[in-house]
């Protein structure tokens, strides 16, 4: 970059600073940034859907702006920043990529609020929250170990990054407390959202036998896959995807974040905010289980359903000892559940599962 | 690792339709560039088509309307391009990235009341006799119509280049615009058509997502695929049936590391993940090791007046 083009940008990331903070009188200002398209009717739907709430719920006290299919990496920096500079209080940063870019703009800007999801690095001014969306994922892999008639269930992971490798080992467990035959297949897609390639991941599993697909990213193009093939079973991710209904899908985990951003958005107005960690389940009403359809025999419903009242309560943990690891280490002794510090950092697959974590 | 799930035959099966979509806006693009014109706009007219063909289809009920209707719009948006390229004489890098961006946006505009919603079914065609021969007959003759239609494509492309009088002036055009003008063929003309045709195949392309592969509507749901067919065009070195192999080996690669991942193939899926890409270079790189060049007007800008 020479000289000339960083002068330039200097003055105009100036101008902006300041007709920004000439616009911010008191109203005050909220941004999202999202990973994939609004439309996509899975993970950044949902957090549309919370963007939305606090305008609705806030009216004329707050603004927001989002930008959308922001890619993860060098570029996710730059959207951040223009949001700071345009005179954002407050700004989400919607998915695990934006970690690194959100804290490095939250150094230059340390009068704006940063809220990241699913990340586990935090700032005077930079909060993470996130679902435990594991709770919801022992209930898929409930219903799936009893409905599957091929004892193999399809997975289509995105990253491996703990999330994804907690969902993982979640419904496994459950899927074979009730069904000691099942079996993994898992496909890394390496990405959160590309119908085609999710599409194709879930064609490859279904000829491979699965008649049962968890999928961790974001659009309903499994579930059309599924469909297409007739007789296979999937879950809605991050949002009902109830146009599937009643089959191939039939539950699904729904992440609900309306109240969370409403009430972070509250304390910025009201000068509260300050830097927290925040993992909710299904108890506080983070993670919400959809509609448990008919496709699923009645015996199974019910356990389903008093598995998600248990987690709710408490009473339940979905690891729950006696667990190994998946080299035949101990994890967990018998009645022992597993800390929140293990699972953040998850990085290694429980005991039966047939597949490696690529390093 | 354990082989023996993968079968064959479906996998055949599922490579033939994972790379119809590249294949259709890789042919068309070909044509555009054969004139001389560089049009990185594939992207756009892409998911243009997408949602023209869904919209329609979802109207009318029929998906032969719809894959029309995407030919049609990847086509209109294409025209654009044609308007500020060859008539205003814009810079075609920049119109072509600009169409790109626009195409992301329009479609997400006219997709908003689609999302969710089922295309109507495109039937396969399960050709009677041929069909049913084991082993080949699901591998061959067990496609939607748009599979032949782009292998009829591109074979007709080849036949054209090669063996008519209109490829040869496409060529000239995209060779040595000033001689071809100065014999008197229209270039501003041939060029505006063979855009066009690109935009139709792009937006062909496009639908098939929508419709068969996918088959719902997304924004956002080519992903970067136009992109790959642009990149396949200059590794094809400009012929049409490198296009072909390379969007079979492409498409192929892909599913092909699904299945392995699936099977549980000691490969690192990192490496599994990059293959297509890289074996689909690797290849083409090496056969464009002989004297093929790009046609030598391309992207360069044509006036009578010059």
């Amino acid at each position: 970059m020479t000289l000339k083009t960083t002068l330039t940008g200097a003055v105009m990331a100036l101008g902006l600073a300041v007709s920004g903070a000439q616009a911010q009188d008191d109203k005050t200002k909220v941004g999202f940034i999202y990973v994939g398209p609004i439309g996509d009717g899975g993970w950044t739907y949902e957090h549309d859907q919370g963007r939305l709430a606090v305008e609705e719920h806030f009216g004329d006290q707050v603004e927001t702006v989002y930008q959308e299919s922001v890619p993860e990496g060098a570029d996710a920096q730059r959207a951040i920043t223009q949001m700071a500079l345009n005179g954002a209080d407050l700004i989400f940063t919607t998915s695990f990529g934006f970690m690194d870019p959100t804290l490095a703009v939250a150094k230059k800007f340390p009068n704006v609020k940063f809220e990241h999801a699913t990340g586990y690095k935090t700032a005077p001014n930079v909060s993470t929250y996130s679902a435990r969306f594991y709770e919801g994922r022992a209930i898929q892999g409930h219903i799936a170990g009893n409905m599957t008639k091929s004892n193999i269930v399809g997975y289509i992971a995105s990253y491996p990054i703990p999330e994804v490798i907690r969902g993982i080992n979640a419904a496994f467990i459950h899927a074979r407390k009730v069904n000691p035959d099942v079996e993994f297949k898992i496909i890394w897609a390496y990405t959160w959202f590309d119908p085609a390639k999710e599409a194709d991941a879930a064609t490859a599993l279904i000829e491979q036998g699965a008649d049962v697909i968890l999928q961790h990213t974001d659009s309903t193009a499994p579930q059309a896959a599924a469909e297409k093939a007739g007789d296979v079973v999937t879950f809605g991710q991050a949002s009902d995807m109830a146009e599937y209904k009643p089959f191939p899908r039939v539950s699904s985990i729904i992440d609900d974040w309306k109240p969370y951003y409403i009430a972070r958005t509250q304390a910025v107005i009201d000068g509260t905010w300050e830097s927290q960690q925040v993992w909710d389940g299904i108890g506080p009403g983070m993670v919400g289980i959809g509609e448990i359809t008919d496709a699923v025999p009645a015996d199974v419903r019910d356990e389903a359903l008093a598995m998600k009242e248990a987690i709710a309560s408490g009473a339940y943990h979905p690891f729950t000892g006696p667990l190994k690891k998946q080299d035949g280490s101990d994890w967990l002794a018998d009645g022992e559940t597993a800390d929140d510090g293990t699972l953040l950092g998850m990085d290694f697959y429980v005991e039966g599962l047939n597949a490696e974590i690529p390093q | 690792m354990d082989l023996s799930s993968i079968n064959p035959i479906l996998l055949l099966a599922s490579i033939m339709a994972a790379s119809t979509p590249i294949l259709l806006a890789a042919i068309g693009e070909l044509i555009v560039e054969r004139s001389g014109v560089l049009n990185l706009g594939v992207e756009g007219m892409m998911i243009t088509g997408a949602i023209c063909g869904f919209a329609i289809a979802v109207s009318t009920g029929s998906p032969a309307i719809g894959f029309v209707g995407g030919a049609l719009g990847g086509a209109g948006l294409s025209l654009l391009f044609a308007a500020l390229t060859q008539v205003a004489l814009a810079n075609q890098v920049a119109s072509g990235l600009a169409l790109t961006l626009f195409g992301l946006g329009l479609s997400s505009l006219l997709g908003q009341g689609y999302v969710g919603i089922k295309p109507p079914p495109t039937p396969r065609l399960d050709i009677p006799v041929l069909g049913d021969i084991p082993v080949l007959g699901p591998i061959l003759f067990s496609h939607d119509l748009m599979v032949y239609v782009a292998l009829v494509l591109v074979a007709g492309v080849w036949a054209i280049l090669k063996y008519s009088r209109a490829g040869l002036i496409l060529r000239a055009v995209g060779e040595n615009h000033d001689a071809a003008h100065a014999l008197g063929y229209k270039v501003v003309r041939v060029r505006i058509m063979a855009i066009a045709f690109g935009g139709a195949c792009a937006g062909l392309g496009g639908a098939y997502l929508s419709l068969v592969r996918v088959p719902q509507w997304t924004e956002g749901m080519t992903a970067g695929i136009g992109w790959i067919a642009l990149a396949l065009v200059v590794f094809a070195s400009w012929k049409a049936g490198r296009v072909l192999l390379g969007a079979w080996l492409f498409g192929g690669v892909s599913v092909l590391q699904l299945n392995l991942q699936a099977a549980g193939v000691a490969i690192p899926v990192e490496y599994l993940s990059m293959s297509p890409y890289l074996i689909t270079i690797l290849v083409l790189v090496i056969m464009s090791a002989d004297k093929s060049r790009a046609p030598a007007s391309l992207g360069r800008i044509f006036h009578a007046s010059q």
